[in-house]
């Protein structure tokens, strides 16, 4: 695909226009990145209070590192979120490549049911979870929360593949058999790789639903299997704690990280 | 090498292929020509076991491949969109029948090179498949399969997205290649131009069964159906009556009143009506009188130029309308003009039967 069609800037006629789009533009990045900056900034003021800076310090960061329930509801965290993650894109492609390659009676339904965890209120999704895990007499914990989060973090996988299958040649799959590949021979060397961005795409989305998960987790976690955000919600019931902020920042840098990573990764893979 | 013994292939209740039978020899070019919808595609691909048919069977080099999975067959496919891998290099798209059938890593190594060598794109092997142009792309198709050294190797319509000119000298590759590997191909086509130049044999298909098989020459001067004179090349189509047998003759009559002779070989006894294909450039025109078994005047009434050729619109002294082609030999031949009364001479195997009852 061509990287950059040369696009027409807008007529130059249009200058009032122009000028309230620009500043229309500019308003909305300072609504949404203002607030980010405070909290970063808040984040190294030695005062308790968000409002009057007071002076430098690492103090709460280091605070932060040192408390264990946010320390280990963090590392939680992570783990639900990756296994999460590794199961949604199993499901999510099999799913995906299952529905697209083969016919069945029942396509539309699957489709449909499919859809509706993505949409479904997640205090529903919580409360009927939990009465399922109840009637089935499983103990709460890392498994439920996994299985909560699977079940609506995989329609994002499912869909994004489902978008880029309808796209790709149905020829490559049978160019592969032709060649002696058998079926999963095809699907792993050929359609996979095909499927490569969405499936990378359907990924960061499962995972940062799962890493910020709230109400869902909240059903279906025993006291072992606090997540992160369970943690800070707790933290922050009890008021505004500075602490919040650098871990906020901690995630903030992190994020910036992960996409310039995989925005590098993603040219390494052009070329 | 390919038997194809009975086959039927039904969608629904739409048979796309019905009750086939054909033969394809070791080391033959053999074209399926026919319009779009007839079933080409689907012969191709019960071939190559992408389809499975519902009745007959397929032989390949006498082993019953009928209901065997793509991956167990040794034919390969050159396929209408190419479809090469996107994420592979040229070089991994020509390996990659190679790998998946085990060959040891040098000697697929060598093969690969080999086979980039003979549709010279050496240089290219490193490139994606999207940096290669159109001809380009369409000779990894056709090193990927050819690498595999297929019994067979089948070609949907691979030349169908170049442009014009790239095509014919694809085409003359293609056969060049054919013939100096000694490789058997099964190719489709709709375009009769590109059979005619390519094929040794070619088979008309027409709604799933074949009308005519038979080598490019003949298909071109005998053919023996209203179709298959119609589809191939252009072609006077004239409704006759048989007035009267002489031997190896007979005499026939067009509604008109224009009267023909005709060899009788082909003409079974007892008819009473045929349908004879006269193609446009069979007619030999003149001011002058010729010495032809079949001879009869007629008016020019259009000429187009056509460069090498020039297409004439006759109507006999009867009534009947024909076209004809003359070459366009030299400026000093013979000029014909609208208007101009001209004689029209046909030999005797000119008039082809193509059907009588
Ligand atoms: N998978 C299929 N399902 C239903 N109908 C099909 C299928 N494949 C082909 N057909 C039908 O079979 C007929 C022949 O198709 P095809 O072999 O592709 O023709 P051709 O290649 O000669 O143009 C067409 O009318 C087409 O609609
Ligand atoms: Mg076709």
């Amino acid at each position: 695909m061509p990287a950059s069609l040369s696009r027409p800037s807008i007529p130059s006629g249009l200058k009032l226009l122009n000028w309230f789009l620009s500043g229309w533009t500019a308003l909305v990045f300072i609504f949404l990145y203002v607030p980010i900056l405070v909290l970063v900034v808040y984040s190294f003021n030695s005062s308790r209070l968000n409002i009057v800076w007071e002076s430098f310090t690492f103090d709460w960061y280091a605070r932060l590192l040192n408390d264990g329930p946010l320390i280990r509801a963090a590392k939680n965290s992570l783990v639900i979120a990756t296994v999460t993650t590794v199961l949604s894109v199993i499901l999510g492609t099999g799913g995906a490549w299952l529905l697209h390659r083969y016919r069945y009676r029942a396509a539309r339904g699957i489709q449909t049911l499919v859809a509706i965890p993505m949409v479904m209120p997640e205090i529903l999704m919580g409360i009927s979870l939990l009465i399922l895990f109840a009637t089935a007499g499983m103990n709460l914990g890392f498994t439920t929360v996994i299985i909560g989060h699977v079940t609506f973090c995989f329609p994002f996988v499912l869909v994004a593949v489902q978008a880029r299958l309808q796209g790709l040649d149905p020829a490559l799959e049978e160019a592969a058999l032709d060649l002696g590949a058998t079926p999963l021979q095809a699907f792993w060397r050929v359609i996979v790789p095909c499927l490569q961005p969405a499936i990378v795409a359907g990924a960061l989305m499962a995972f940062t639903l799962s890493m910020d998960e709230l109400i869902v987790t909240f059903f279906t976690r025993s006291a072992a299997a606090t997540t992160l955000p369970i943690q800070v919600y707790g933290l922050a019931r009890v008021g505004l704690n500075p602490m919040l902020n650098a871990l906020s920042a901690i995630f903030i840098v992190a994020t910036v990280a992960f996409v310039l990573f995989s925005d590098y990764l993603q040219k390494l893979g052009r070329r | 090498m390919i038997e194809i013994r009975g086959v039927t292939k039904r969608f629904g209740s739409f048979t796309a292929v019905d009750n086939l039978s054909l033969s394809v020899r070791a080391g033959e070019f053999l074209t399926l020509l026919g319009p779009s919808g007839c079933g080409k595609t689907t012969l191709l691909r019960l071939l190559a076991g992408f389809e499975m048919p519902d009745e007959g069977v397929i032989l390949l080099d006498g082993q019953d491949v009928s209901h065997l999975p793509p991956y167990r067959r040794s034919v390969n496919q050159v396929f209408q969109s190419y479809a090469l891998f996107p994420h592979l290099s040229v070089r991994d798209n020509v390996g990659f029948g190679l790998r998946m059938q085990n060959v040891p890593a040098p000697e697929a190594a060598a093969r690969v090179a080999e086979a980039l060598e003979m549709v010279s794109l050496r240089e290219q092997a490193d490139r994606l498949p999207h940096q290669l142009s159109g001809g380009q792309r369409q000779r990894v198709a056709l090193a990927r399969a050819i690498v595999c050294r297929p019994k067979v190797l089948l070609l949907d319509e691979p030349l169908s997205a170049l442009d014009a000119k790239l095509r014919h000298n694809m085409q003359l590759e293609l056969k060049h290649l054919q013939r100096r590997l000694g490789l058997t191909f099964v190719f489709v086509t709709h375009d009769q131009e590109e059979a005619l130049t390519m094929s040794d044999r070619i088979a008309i298909i027409h709604r799933g069964r074949i009308e005519q098989l038979g080598a490019a020459g003949e298909i071109y001067h005998r053919p023996r159906t209203p179709f298959a004179a119609d589809f191939i090349g252009q072609a006077n189509l004239l409704q006759v009556a048989v007035v009267g047998r002489n031997g190896t003759t007979a005499r026939v009559r067009v509604g008109g009143g224009l009267e023909l002779t005709v060899a009788s070989a082909e003409l079974p006894a007892g008819a009473r009506t045929a349908l004879v294909s006269i193609r446009p450039e069979k007619i030999c025109i003149s001011k002058q009188r010729l010495d032809t078994e079949n001879l009869f005047e007629a008016t020019i009434e259009e000429e187009i130029f056509q460069g090498a050729t020039d297409q004439l619109r006759l109507v006999t002294t009867q009534g009947t309308r024909l076209h004809a082609l003359v070459a366009n030999e030299s400026a000093m031949q013979e000029a014909f003009h609208e208007g101009d009364r001209v004689y029209c001479g046909l030999h005797l195997d000119d008039l082809v039967i193509v059907q009588a009852e």
